[in-house]
């Protein structure tokens, strides 16, 4: 035990007191908030640049109904015939033309509407008119029809379905996006740590075999706990990384945030028409409800558990690895069976828990060890019974342990080997020593 | 009890590959004990063994009395042929680590390394990487990793390599002293002459097989084949070589000397007796060079691995 101190002591320490580690661990969250920034800056001045669209509409309804907007501005030409109009609106360089013909019927004219433009609209743009048009004929139509307008527009009943669950709790459309983003982020971050730290225990371990203090240290303390150890101090390093990107990150934002100026409503007139009836205080309201719907104890504890299951067990095939090769490029070849099925938990993850998070590929996938840490950790938020999650962690502590044991078989023999690329049927045959 | 060691029949297997058959080595207190063999003999994997790096298929280990378990790993001294040190940690933090690890606290570590400095003649290398030292200094500092906490055995595999002469001979005599201490050693190397000058007993293995083993003056008068180096001063101008010849069987010389006189090797059969040739040479010469050869340690090694 006191050997395992030591050891995890040692690595922590050689792991922060590392150069690059600490440029890692103060440059990245500046970088990614820099990068961000500029990015979320940049969209901004794109939106900031002022539309031109010309109008030439030959039924004369679109004139009186069409407001120019923030952004969009939009002008009528008259008395011109399409091609002379389309020169024109080209000369001006404005970002197109819409064109309404005059047709038998309205309808008619309606559908052979057309949008001319340099290069393609973007979407916002071609859906805005769109709307615009629909609702403009369809009034003219039920005009000519002899429909009242204004009882048509009094009889209107807009609706925003009130969730509620068997047990009483009021939900709401947002639930489930927040449950998505709670249960993505734990996912993800996950996969990420695997991925980011599992890679650095593999890199310790193969240069403790190429600057061969190996034999010294394993005549000093057993391979497996020395194995242990080296996962245990690198996971604490990354850990103390992690939370101080997340600290700096978070703190950056807001000064990024504050200097920038961004708002993260990018048209607030806008958001305001869509959700008018809908207050932004009850909005607000909804979020913090959703989140309070969460099962956030379940959550958290649930995130522990997989998180060291799934770490753990990952980690300790990136030791067996490092263990059985001479140097980094030989690590290829064993890569892939263990990114695959990270990759596989991440699809899984972001493509059916979000179609159908209690389905069959969804409960099957948050019980298979591998992809259990980041299925499951997607699933809960939407409310997996207590007994699911026990018995998928349990299945995860015993892979967990069996990898351990397969991972430290091969990391005894392998951290001996020299010179040779093993293969996979040498694997085997260590294990079997 | 006079053995630290005693290690009987031990076998391992690698696979299908036998790496040792059956070996049994006994290491007396207090001695240095050779531990000699061609490569891939399974010096090596013995030597894992006792450091309970790998366990052997089947075999028996005595240390110091009692079956040998991890609680021995603070009294054995390793020193590896592969060596290295983390290459990116300072001296001090390294040795203090390794020195913990073999169950040392941390005040007697560092009185420890301060007396091994001395000694060693290592100045300020405390906060030096070890990828700031030169080969034979890094080497230096291995050496006191493993002799720092004191162990009862010591196993050098290859001690002198990277070591120039002037070091090589420091170290050669450090592991002496170690000795006279009471620290008993296991040594491995290829370097005969080094042998010679230290061991007290030999093993030698061969292809899996322990082929010789024993006190180094033992194997030697095992080996030894009844040669004698005489030199010889003719009285008169007669054939002496020939007349030799006609006794007993002559072989090229195999020494120099300052003379300028008829230099022989004569080869004794079982039955004849050294003195009463030495009467005979006496008789007709006068004698200015008279030596038993002694096989080296370098021959008995060639020899023994050869016929085997």
């Amino acid at each position: 035990m006191n050997h395992l101190k030591l050891i995890i002591q040692r690595e922590y320490l050689t792991k922060v007191k590392n150069k690059s580690f600490i440029i890692m661990t103060f440059l990245s969250p500046i970088i990614m908030v820099v990068l961000i920034s500029v990015v979320v800056y940049l969209s901004q001045m794109n939106n900031d640049t002022i539309k031109n669209i010309s109008i030439l509409d030959e039924t004369n309804t679109l004139k009186e109904s069409i407001r120019d907007k923030k952004f969009v501005k939009y002008s009528f030409l008259e008395d011109l015939d399409l091609e002379a109009a389309k020169l024109l609106s080209e000369e001006k360089e404005d970002y197109g033309l819409l064109h309404i013909p005059q047709m038998a019927t309205v309808s008619e004219s309606a559908k052979q509407s057309k949008f001319y433009s340099e290069s393609t609209p973007s979407l916002s743009v071609i859906s805005d008119l769109e709307k615009l048009i629909e609702k403009k004929f369809t009034d003219i139509i039920l005009l000519d029809k002899g429909y009242d307008l204004s009882e048509i527009k009094s009889s209107k009943v807009s609706v925003n379905l009130n969730q509620e669950s068997f047990e009483g709790e009021k939900t709401s459309k947002l639930d489930n996006i927040v449950k998505l983003i709670f249960g993505g982020a734990a996912g993800y971050l996950l996969f990420m740590f695997i991925i980011i730290y599992g890679n650095m225990i593999m890199r310790s371990i193969i240069e403790e075999k190429t600057s061969r203090i190996i034999e010294v240290i394993i005549s000093s303390v057993k391979p497996t706990q020395l194995m242990m150890g080296k996962i245990l101090g690198t996971s604490l390093a990354g850990i103390s990384q992690f939370l101080i990107w997340i600290i700096l990150g978070g703190v950056l934002f807001t000064v990024m945030g504050s200097v920038f100026g961004l708002s993260s409503v990018p048209d607030s007139q806008e958001m305001i028409n869509q959700t008018a009836n809908i207050s932004a205080n009850s909005e607000i309201q909804n979020l913090f409800t959703a989140i309070n719907h969460l099962p956030l104890t379940n959550l958290a504890i649930a995130f522990v558990f997989f998180f060291l299951g799934g770490y753990l067990l990952y980690s300790s095939l990136y030791a067996a690895i490092g263990a059985a090769v001479d140097n980094e490029t030989d690590t290829q070849q064993f890569m892939l069976p263990i990114l695959m099925p990270l990759i596989l938990a991440v699809y899984v993850g972001f493509f059916t828990v979000i179609e159908d998070p209690h389905g069959t590929v969804s409960t099957v996938f948050s019980f298979i060890p591998f992809t259990s840490p980041v299925v499951m950790l997607m699933r809960i938020p939407f409310g997996v019974p207590i007994w699911q999650q026990i018995v998928s962690v349990l299945i995860l502590i015993f892979s967990f342990m069996g990898s351990v044991w397969l991972g430290a078989k091969i990391y005894r023999v392998g951290i001996l080997m020299y010179g040779k690329k093993p293969t996979y049927k040498e694997l085997v045959k260590w294990i079997k020593y | 009890m006079n053995q630290l060691l005693s290690a009987k029949n031990i076998s391992k297997s690698y696979g299908d590959f036998k790496a040792l058959n059956d070996v049994s080595i006994e290491v007396e207190k207090g001695s240095i004990h050779g531990l000699l063999g061609p490569n891939g003999a399974g010096k090596t994997s013995f030597i894992r063994i006792i450091n309970q790096i790998v366990m052997p298929d089947s075999g028996d280990i005595q240390f110091d009395g009692t079956k040998l378990n991890p609680n021995h790993i603070k009294d054995i001294g390793y020193l590896p042929e592969e060596r290295g040190l983390y290459k990116s940690m300072k001296v001090g933090d390294q040795i203090m680590y390794l020195a913990q690890l073999k169950g040392l606290n941390k005040s007697d570590s560092k009185k420890r390394l301060k007396y091994w400095f001395e000694k060693l003649e290592i100045g300020n290398w405390w906060d030096k990487k070890i990828q700031e030292l030169s080969k034979g200094q890094a080497q230096k500092i291995q050496f006191i990793t493993t002799v720092l906490h004191e162990p009862k055995l010591l196993i050098f595999d290859e001690p002198f390599s990277g070591f120039d002469p002037v070091s090589a001979n420091l170290i050669k005599d450090e592991i002496l002293e170690l000795r006279n201490k009471g620290a008993t050693v296991i040594f491995s190397t290829h370097r005969m002459e080094s042998v010679e000058e230290l061991c007290d007993h030999i093993t030698l293995i061969n292809l899996s097989n322990k082929i010789l083993d024993g006190k180094l003056t033992d194997v030697k008068r095992q080996f030894k084949s009844n040669t004698f180096e005489v030199g010889l001063q003719p009285k008169s101008e007669i054939d002496l070589k020939a007349v030799i010849n006609e006794k007993y069987e002559v072989l090229p010389p195999s020494f120099k000397n300052l003379n300028d006189d008829l230099k022989l090797n004569i080869k004794l059969k079982a039955s004849d007796d050294s003195n009463e040739m030495l009467a005979f040479v006496l008789k007709h010469a006068e004698v200015n060079h008279f030596v038993e050869v002694i096989p080296s340690v370098n021959d008995i090694f060639i020899k023994s691995v050869n016929s085997n």
